[in-house]
């Protein structure tokens, strides 16, 4: 038995229940976005089935929408791999977060979580990682986050292909994600330093939108993070 | 392009994301992240979402606009302002959508 007696007793049922019940407002955020991504890969000329397909070849939220606008302009495929890559490359930051909590658990978990790594899953999560690193069972938190946010997206996007240009363009659904990562961050914000860090990388991304292919969006958070991690280390001196 | 040329892009996209999502679970054990990378952390979800969010409030059709026609912006720092003070994920949202669309529907 693992030393573990200060927590609470961890099923792996509950644990997943953890990670569905932080998932599930953000939902609220992901359908439209999913239902819109069908509807604007339709516009872009991709038939139904590969509309469709994309949302678990590749699954993810605004590297879709990319993917989607790219291949609707004709851009050459190396272009289209490279910027999708670019737009997820914050992920293995993600990666290396949650890294120590799956680290002894056999590979085909590893496989799993690591497809189901996405913005949504690692901050739905990540507040009950943080908790609870050294429970056995911590991964199930992030299996039951992923996996909602996976099949929400599954059946919004279906959603958006089957409505396909019958649903009108100008109902402002897409609001709901920006709403949604504020009600994220915002509560995040507990210091000066992130304060910091948010407002570097939200006015660099702003400055930089027009640098090619969403890489400003990249840049702003390298400037978010410096801008963050220089003001903790001057707080602690 | 044909629909299975697609497909095969979706399949590289998808490799290629997977790598990145796998890349530091699969080297822990072998790799230890360097003190200040573990140190950024924190500021990553912080500095990714805000980086996601602001564009989407500050620019229309990529200009800056601080009009008061701005519907997201003025619904986005209402939502902040909730987020703020009553930390509810689903009061965020729908003040902030209630906000959007009475500014853009009856502004």
């Amino acid at each position: 038995m693992t030393p573990t007696t200060h927590l609470p007793p961890l099923t792996p049922l509950r644990a997943f229940m953890l990670g569905v019940r932080a998932l599930l407002p953000m939902l609220l955020g992901v359908v439209p976005f999913g239902v819109i991504y069908g509807v604007v890969a339709l516009q872009s000329g991709i038939p139904p089935l590969a509309a469709f397909l994309m949302s678990s070849l590749v699954f993810a939220g605004s590297a879709q929408f990319l993917l989607a606008q790219l291949v609707g302009v004709g851009a050459p495929v190396f272009l289209a791999v490279g910027a999708v890559g670019l737009i997820n490359l914050r992920h293995a930051l993600y990666s290396a977060s949650v890294a120590p909590v799956l680290h002894a658990l056999p590979r085909r978990w590893k496989l799993l979580l690591a497809y189901l790594l996405t913005d949504e899953a690692y901050a739905a999560a990540i507040p009950h990682l943080l908790r609870e690193p050294r429970s056995p069972l911590a991964h199930w938190i992030l299996f039951g986050a992923g996996f909602s946010l996976w099949a929400g997206w599954q059946l919004a996007t279906l959603a958006g292909v089957l409505l396909g240009a019958q649903l009108p363009a100008d109902l402002g659904l897409d609001f709901a994600l920006p709403l949604t990562f504020i009600a994220i961050v915002v509560p995040l914000i507990d210091s000066r330093a992130r304060l910091i860090a948010a407002l570097t990388a939200g006015a660099a991304a702003v400055l930089l939108v027009s640098m090619p292919y969403k890489t400003g969006l990249f840049v702003a958070v390298l400037a978010g993070l410096v801008a963050g991690a220089f003001m903790q280390g001057r707080g602690s001196r | 392009m044909s629909q299975t040329a697609l497909i095969l892009l979706w399949i590289a996209c998808g490799l290629l994301t997977f790598a990145i999502r796998y890349s530091f679970i699969a080297l822990e054990g072998h790799y230890q992240p360097p003190s200040w990378f573990i140190r950024w952390l924190p500021f990553v979800p912080i500095a990714a979402l805000t980086a996601l969010t602001m564009p989407e409030l500050l620019l229309v059709s990529g200009q800056l606009d601080l009009g008061v026609d701005n519907s997201r912006l003025w619904a986005g720092l209402l939502a902040i302002a909730v987020a703020a003070r009553w930390r509810n994920t689903l009061l965020t949202i729908g003040s902030g959508f209630v906000a959007f669309w009475l500014l853009h529907h009856l502004g």
